[in-house]
């Protein structure tokens, strides 16, 4: 019974050999202009934008040339002296970065909490549209809104910080006695405490949506399991949301540090330029090196400007170190499979 | 009087306390031991005690802050009735509630306030904007007019716009859209679709790119094109800035939509014998079309905010310039940027105003986009 059976019909004469149809190697030709064009395209971006990277780079060279390795450790930017340097702006541009990030991270994290776990279900999509659209705002907007509504309000918390807590040398503010008779408020306006506060504003949508992103990944599962074990709504987001999206939350952050670092409009606006080093957050003054250029480019001579790409360039470098860092973290994080049928 | 009788349960409540006592020791006896714990945070008494705690530390941070302590500055205010608030609440929760439910409350209501504020912050924003632009924009005139029409300093609100600014920055914005879009878009084809050693390099230069700081790809500019060149400060020279920073995004964005298709349906049409060209024009772009157009948008809409680059590469000028290329262009950011810069409280307002149509073509923008993302839901 196990015996094949010929089906084919009595007397027909037996087929050729069963040869596998021929698979030509070669693509035709449509496909060869296709991939030719296409690497064509990527190798013209990667040439446009490599240029640029490459080209800010290199300004590194004339740069230490004329000023020598003082240009790291000096701290005025004189363009009548020609003495340049950027040890105040890009301690400037840390400050206001890590200003911004302090006053972010809580509310970035407690807001993306609020969106994935706590807010009722038909409002969540709105919730994460309003995130996008505060992403999508304008800096520009944010600077005014910083300048014109912020700063003339923060003025006072700064004076109370001050007051209270001004034997902790970050929150001193020189020449700032608040006992003084006549109460000088121009000393706490304008300062890298403020620039901050409003650069906060722009880069808590970035970190808000990737920690959304990465806490609505946390299984259901785990979240069940966690309820069903009595836990509360906060002990289950302690012990199962949190720890998930430890990832998220760290390359979230690390994302908006690299966004705060470049960030120029608002900073332009509000700081008023200052090139001492002086950790003193709370007092008026203060240079970065996106407001440095924005500054100083129209009056540069060709070996400043120079130099002022350097600069900007030290700035890129720090930012993509920033973004790499975030991006291997947030990849590491337990996340979603590939998307396949 | 109830139908639930699990009396072993009580031992695994404290999952959620970082209190290592177990909950409802000393308190057992509060509710009877067969009742289960209600879930939902949305009883009567949670509402009650957020109402009364809110009304009472309203009224004792105003006795304290506005009558008794030295204290002046609104924000100080909101910040003392917060934190009011919370000790309030937790206290009154402590008096009938173990430490996990405390714990639990204590942390809805930071997050819920925090998220609040978040919200708050937005609105005020967008909300102070338009109030105080409001005087400049419902002239019709601020639609119609260039800003060479009057001073902007002295004229009043009915005479001069911001015609010129508008023009300027669609003249800016389709330019480098042209310029990008095609870049962009192939190059995401390219990485996704043919791969290999040299588009993982495009990627990671790609990916490193959209690090740039938006002042750098217009200092960039102004070195290369108009010191080196010799080009003159025009909406050209803006355009070429914002593609620089435009490229890498709609790249990077496109390149994360294209990934998303499903490579079953490429090894369909493979093995239905279409080519890889057609494979790339009939199946992956067509099912990932919203997603390209997102990706398309979004490049815009951070194209059109932008002010560092054009205000290192435009040039400013306060008359309709049609032709990007020979004369300097004024364009919405520049022409905020320039009004904040002036001081003058006329010329401020004329500021807002012009952030208001700004706002407006970034939510037209970003709506468009949502309504695509809906549209690519729907139809699956």
């Amino acid at each position: 019974m196990t015996t094949l059976i010929d089906l084919r019909p009595e007397g027909s004469a037996p087929e050729p050999d069963d040869a596998p149809r021929p698979i030509r190697k070669s693509l035709s030709a449509a496909d060869r202009v296709f991939r030719w064009g296409t690497t064509g395209i990527g190798a013209i971006v990667l040439v446009l934008i490599g240029a640029v990277g490459a080209f800010l780079g290199y300004q590194l060279f004339p740069t230490l040339r004329d000023y020598g390795l003082r240009f790291f450790t000096e701290n005025q930017w004189n363009p009548q002296l020609n003495v340049l340097g950027i040890s105040s702006v890009l301690i400037g541009t840390v400050e206001v970065a890590i200003i911004a990030i302090v006053i972010s991270f809580p509310l970035a994290l407690l807001t993306a909490l609020y969106i994935s776990e706590y807010a009722p279900p038909w409002l969540r999509g709105t919730m994460v549209s309003l995130v996008d659209l505060m992403a999508a705002i304008p800096s520009i907007i944010y600077a005014m809104w910083g300048l014109f509504l912020i700063n003339p309000h923060a003025l006072y918390l700064a004076r109370w910080i001050n007051e209270y807590l001004g034997w902790f040398p970050l929150f001193h503010v020189a020449s700032g006695d608040p006992r003084a008779p006549v109460f000088n408020l121009g000393v706490y306006g304008s300062s890298p405490f403020i620039a901050g506060m409003v650069v906060s504003m722009m880069v808590i949508p970035l970190a808000c949506a990737v920690m959304i992103g990465v806490f609505r990944q946390a299984p259901v599962s785990e979240r069940e399991g966690a309820y069903a074990l009595g836990s509360t709504r906060w002990g289950m987001v302690r012990t199962v949301v949190l720890p998930f999206g430890r990832g998220g939350i760290v390359g979230g952050t690390m994302l908006a540090l690299g966004r705060a670092l470049g960030e120029t409009v608002a900073v332009l606006l509000i700081l008023s330029p200052n090139f001492d080093i002086k950790l003193r957050p709370l007092e008026i003054g203060g240079i970065t090196t996106a407001s440095l250029i924005a500054n100083f480019f129209g009056e540069a001579t060709s070996g400043q400007l120079a130099a002022l790409l350097a600069a900007g360039f030290v700035l890129f470098a720090i930012t993509i170190a920033v973004n790499t860092v975030a991006a291997m973290i947030v990849a590491r994080s337990r996340s979603g499979a590939l998307t396949e049928i | 009087m109830t139908a639930f009788t699990n009396t072993e349960q009580p031992d695994l409540r404290s999952t959620g306390s970082p209190d290592p006592q177990p909950a409802g020791i000393g308190r057992a006896s509060a509710d009877s031991p067969d009742r289960p714990r209600a879930i939902s945070a949305t009883t009567s008494d949670y509402w009650l005690t957020l109402l009364g705690s809110a009304i009472g530390s309203l009224g004792l941070v105003w006795l304290l802050y506005e009558r008794i302590l030295p204290f002046s500055g609104t924000i100080g205010f909101y910040i003392c009735w917060y934190v009011a608030y919370l000790a309030m609440f937790t206290v009154v929760t402590a008096i009938v509630h173990k430490p996990t439910i405390v714990v639990d409350r204590l942390w809805t209501a930071l997050i819920t306030g925090a998220a609040g504020f978040v919200g708050i912050a937005l609105a005020s924003t967008v909300g102070y904007t338009v109030v105080r632009g409001w005087a400049a924009v419902h002239h019709l005139n601020f639609f119609t007019e260039s800003e060479s029409a009057g001073s902007p300093l002295t004229s009043p609100l009915t005479v001069g716009g911001i015609l010129n600014a508008i023009v300027g920055t669609l003249i800016e914005l389709v330019i480098a859209t042209a310029v990008s879009v095609p870049l962009g878009i192939g190059t995401a084809i390219f990485m996704v679709e043919v791969g290999g050693w040299f588009a993982r390099v495009v990627r990671t230069v790609v990916e490193a790119m959209t690090a740039l700081p938006d002042i750098l790809a217009g200092l960039f500019i102004y070195t290369f094109l108009i010191i080196a060149l010799g080009v003159q400060r025009s909406g050209f020279a803006a355009a070429t800035a914002l593609s620089v920073m435009m490229l890498p995004i709609i790249a990077r964005t496109a390149d994360v939509q294209l990934r998303a298709v499903p490579g079953g349906l490429r090894e369909a049409s493979l093995a239905l014998g279409a080519t890889q060209w057609r494979t790339v024009w009939r199946v992956v772009i067509p099912t990932q079309l919203s997603g390209l157009a997102t990706a398309v948008i979004l490049g815009m809409a951070r194209a059109v905010g932008e002010t560092a680059p054009v205000l290192i590469t435009s040039g400013f000028s306060t008359y309709l310039a049609i032709n990007p290329f020979v004369n300097p262009m004024n364009s919405l950011p520049l022409a905020i940027f320039t009004a904040v810069r002036s001081g003058q409280n006329l010329f401020i307002e004329r500021g807002f105003g012009t952030g208001i149509v700004l706002l407006a073509l970034v939510l037209i923008l970003f709506a468009t986009v949502r309504l695509l993302a809906r549209s690519k839901v729907a139809r699956r």
